[in-house]
């Protein structure tokens, strides 16, 4: 099992639902977070007092798949979440050693 | 035999005996008109002290609070909201008193006391065609939004203790006795009622803004800064809400100075439309100034400009007719504009919410273009004497320069002299730890958003 956590543009999040969706990928948690990358920030000026604005609002994507959907699953949201610019994000991938159901305990690839 | 009754009630003043005289009919005549005037301006009157209230809560505390972080939403907001309950006790017990009933040229005497003769009959001195109840609590919610609007100086770290004193304090030492001396009869720059340095201030130009502004400035300096201002950004945590407080100024303000003519009479009309225009002229110079500055007009600035165009109209608005009022208000947008940003920078004071660049800045701004543009075409309650610098009285500058001065000495004098004592006492600054934390929990003990629950 590998879970895979995207971070990606707030408005391209509905793209990425569809594409996870249309490949049958289910389950996801998103949270709503702030950060940068190369990416440059803004200025926003209030009364003559200058701030530099270089925490962004990103969308931080996290699901878990089966080994043999790494791929697919990657370049689905790869493809959907990018505009070719910079800020579009990253995708980090990482071993899972387990899965558990809370419902009813079952364990392993089932779950996903 | 009831019918015959009814008949001879009916023909009885029908005979030419009992018919009443052409003086009788006169005399019922003028009083059907008085009262049908006392109707008309007390229902404006008692209108006006409704939407001044309205300009301190919500208006002001909207204003505010939205500028201010989020951890001190409620505390801002209180400094307004306890104000318009504090000063109405000490208003009722001897400010009013103090302020309006007949004294020495600098402060009234103790005939009020209590409200003591304060009733259903008009005061002819000072509004003859309503109550003079009415005319008390209008002059209330002027008392009320003064204080309010030094709060913006000393938010985000006054002690809320400190702060109850410091108001009541200051009300009795700067607000009342300023009052008494523009609008009190007898009043040292009363400029109708026998003052002797005739200095115009309609609305309350000297009386409230620079008084206000000028002791937050004094605040402002004796708090000292917030902690980390300004290396963290402590950007207004909803400007939305800064929008509709401000938005709800505006609308107040009309009662403010056309409810400043106390009457709905003419005179309130050209109040009513100097006021708007110098709030618009205002909102537009300020945008523009920021937008060439900055790159960008924004929505901060163009309440900001409102606000100051409507603080430097005010001693104006019953002088001066509309093209002058929208030409002070194109002055105050840039100027204010200029003194909360370059100035404020430049001295790194921390006046939270420009107090003193809005209040203090645009109200000495408003006080001396009063002088310039005042006129017996809007205002002759002077008969044919010339008002300001247009009717050829270039000397009315000198006079406001004058009551200008006195606002600036009494109130950096008086509020040294009360925050050292608040200072003494109790203390006037919250600790870092509760700085930090926020004032709302730290001193109300609540929080202004809950979204989770």
């Amino acid at each position: 099992m590998k879970k895979i956590e995207a971070i990606i543009q707030p408005h391209k999040l509905d793209d990425v639902r569809d594409a996870l969706k249309n490949i049958g990928v289910d389950g996801l948690t998103i949270t709503e977070v702030r950060g940068h990358g190369r990416q440059k920030g803004h200025k926003e000026v209030y009364r003559g007092m200058e701030y530099e604005v270089d925490l962004l609002p990103k969308i931080k994507i996290e699901t878990v798949v089966t080994d043999d959907r790494l791929d697919e699953v990657t370049s689905a949201i790869s493809t959907a979440a990018r505009s070719g610019k910079i800020g579009d994000g990253k995708i980090f991938v990482y071993e899972v050693l387990e899965a558990i159901r809370i419902r009813n305990d079952d364990r392993g690839d089932i779950v996903l | 035999m009831n019918r015959l009754l009814l008949l001879a009630l009916f023909a009885f003043p029908l005979l030419a005996d009992n018919a009443p005289t052409m003086e009788q009919r006169m005399t019922a005549v003028e009083a059907a008109a008085k009262s049908a005037q006392l109707s008309g301006d007390n229902a404006w009157m008692l209108t006006s002290a409704a939407l001044v209230l309205m300009m301190t809560g919500p208006g002001l505390a909207l204003f505010y609070s939205g500028l201010v972080r989020q951890k001190n939403v409620l505390s801002t907001m209180m400094h307004s909201f306890v104000l318009m309950a504090v000063v109405t006790v000490i208003w009722a017990v001897y400010g009013y008193s103090l302020a309006f009933s007949e004294g020495n040229p600098f402060i009234g005497g103790f005939g009020y006391l209590f409200l003591n003769n304060v009733g259903a009959a008009p005061n002819a001195d000072y509004a003859a065609t309503i109550p003079h109840q009415t005319y008390m609590i209008y002059q209330l919610m002027f008392a009320i939004i003064t204080p309010a609007l030094i709060s913006g100086a000393f938010a985000e770290r006054m002690k809320f203790s400190a702060m109850l004193l410091f108001t009541v304090l200051w009300s009795t030492i700067i607000y009342f006795p300023m009052a008494h001396m523009v609008w009190g009869k007898g009043g040292f720059l009363n400029a109708y009622l026998g003052g002797k340095v005739p200095c115009f201030d309609f609305a309350g130009g000297t009386v409230v803004h620079i008084t206000s502004g000028i002791s937050a400035l004094v605040c402002a300096l004796y708090l000292g800064k917030r902690i980390n201002y300004p290396r963290e950004a402590m950007k207004p945590h909803s400007l939305v809400l800064s929008v509709i407080g401000a938005c709800l100024l505006w609308v107040g303000w009309f009662g403010f100075n056309a409810g400043s003519a106390v009457a709905a009479s003419g005179l309130a009309t050209s109040a009513f439309v100097a006021t708007h225009f110098g709030a618009a002229g205002a909102a537009l110079s300020w945008m523009a100034a920021e937008w060439v500055k900055h790159g960008k007009p924004s929505m901060l600035g163009g309440i900001s400009g409102a606000v100051a165009g409507l603080v430097a109209i005010t001693p104006a608005s019953g002088f001066v007719q509309p093209f002058p009022a929208l030409l002070i208000g194109l002055l105050a947008g840039v100027f204010c504009f200029f003194m909360v940003t370059a100035v404020k920078s430049k001295f790194g004071y921390d006046d939270t919410l420009d107090a003193f660049g809005v209040h203090g800045a645009g109200g000495t701004l408003g006080a001396l273009l009063t002088g310039v543009f005042a006129t017996k075409a809007v205002n002759d309650a002077l008969k044919d004497a010339p008002l300001g610098w247009v009717d050829g009285h270039p000397m009315q500058v000198v006079n406001q320069a004058i009551g200008v001065a006195i606002s600036w000495g009494i109130a950096i004098a008086g509020t040294l002299i009360i925050l050292k004592v608040v200072d003494l006492l109790i203390g006037v600054r919250v600790t870092a730890t509760q700085e930090i934390d926020g004032l709302d929990v730290s001193l109300h003990g609540e929080e202004g958003y809950t979204l989770e629950t």
